[in-house]
């Protein structure tokens, strides 16, 4: 739950989603949810040589299990407040948990 | 399964905004389906209706019709919204299939004896190479 409310502060954001097939995607995040599914609009592939397919696509719904990093905008994360809901989460999880 | 929050109440990345659309799906071991989406669900299973699978060599493309595919969740790795003006403008060119299937498998040759000399040279200098051929991507 704690990284989906994270989530949910950034939309709006522009963000660069790296998958596990070493893709990597910058666009605006739109929404996510509770899998952290990902939809970006506005996508542009990182190396858009590489990776023609993309090229026609301007936006996309990424599946959460196949992501490796999300990049963001420094600016646009309050640490302070990120280490308070992880210290609460680490005493108390709410959902989720061993999958 | 009782963890799971309905969609309904979540600002949920739903895909139900794409149902009805050309949709271009990229799986786990690399394929590119282009279909109209027509259901889905929680684990991302998908209907996939008129599907073509595009096969990319180089600047190259050719195109398999598959007809109505349902694809389990767990190989999709990403659904795009195909923009049919961009598309229109594709810097490629179309190819008859056996032209692409022998482009894509001369690719595939190219690349396995790349990586054949590479883990030999490797090997040389002493490091272990263990590759196994799993999820490629």
């Amino acid at each position: 739950m704690l990284f989906y409310s994270f989530f949910k502060t950034l939309i709006g954001q522009q963000v660069t989603v790296e998958l596990k097939n070493d893709l990597a995607i910058t666009g605006i995040l739109t929404s996510v949810d509770q899998f952290l599914n990902i939809k970006l609009d506005e996508i542009r592939a990182v190396d858009d040589a590489k990776y023609p397919h993309m090229m026609a696509v301007k936006n996309c719904f990424i599946r959460g299990s196949v992501v490796r990093y999300v990049q963001l905008p420094a600016s646009a994360v309050d640490t302070a407040l990120l280490q308070d809901a992880a210290r609460r989460e680490a005493q108390q999880p709410t959902t989720g948990g061993a999958h | 399964m009782d963890n799971f929050i309905p969609q309904i109440f979540t600002t949920s990345a739903s895909l139900v905004d794409s149902v009805d659309r050309k949709l271009l799906v990229v799986l786990r071991d690399g394929r590119k389906l282009i279909g109209v989406l027509r259901s889905f669900d929680q684990f991302a299973n998908l209907v996939l209706q008129d599907t073509i699978e595009r096969i990319y060599v180089g600047d190259a493309y050719g195109d398999i019709p598959r007809g109505i595919f349902i694809i389990r969740g767990e190989n999709v790795v990403l659904l795009g919204e195909i923009d049919l003006d961009k598309e229109d403008e594709l810097p490629l060119r179309q190819v008859p299939v056996e032209e692409i299937l022998l482009a894509q498998r001369e690719e595939m040759e190219a690349r396995q004896r790349r990586e054949k000399l590479k883990n030999k040279l490797l090997h040389d200098q002493g490091f272990s190479v263990d590759f196994t051929e799993t999820d490629l991507y």
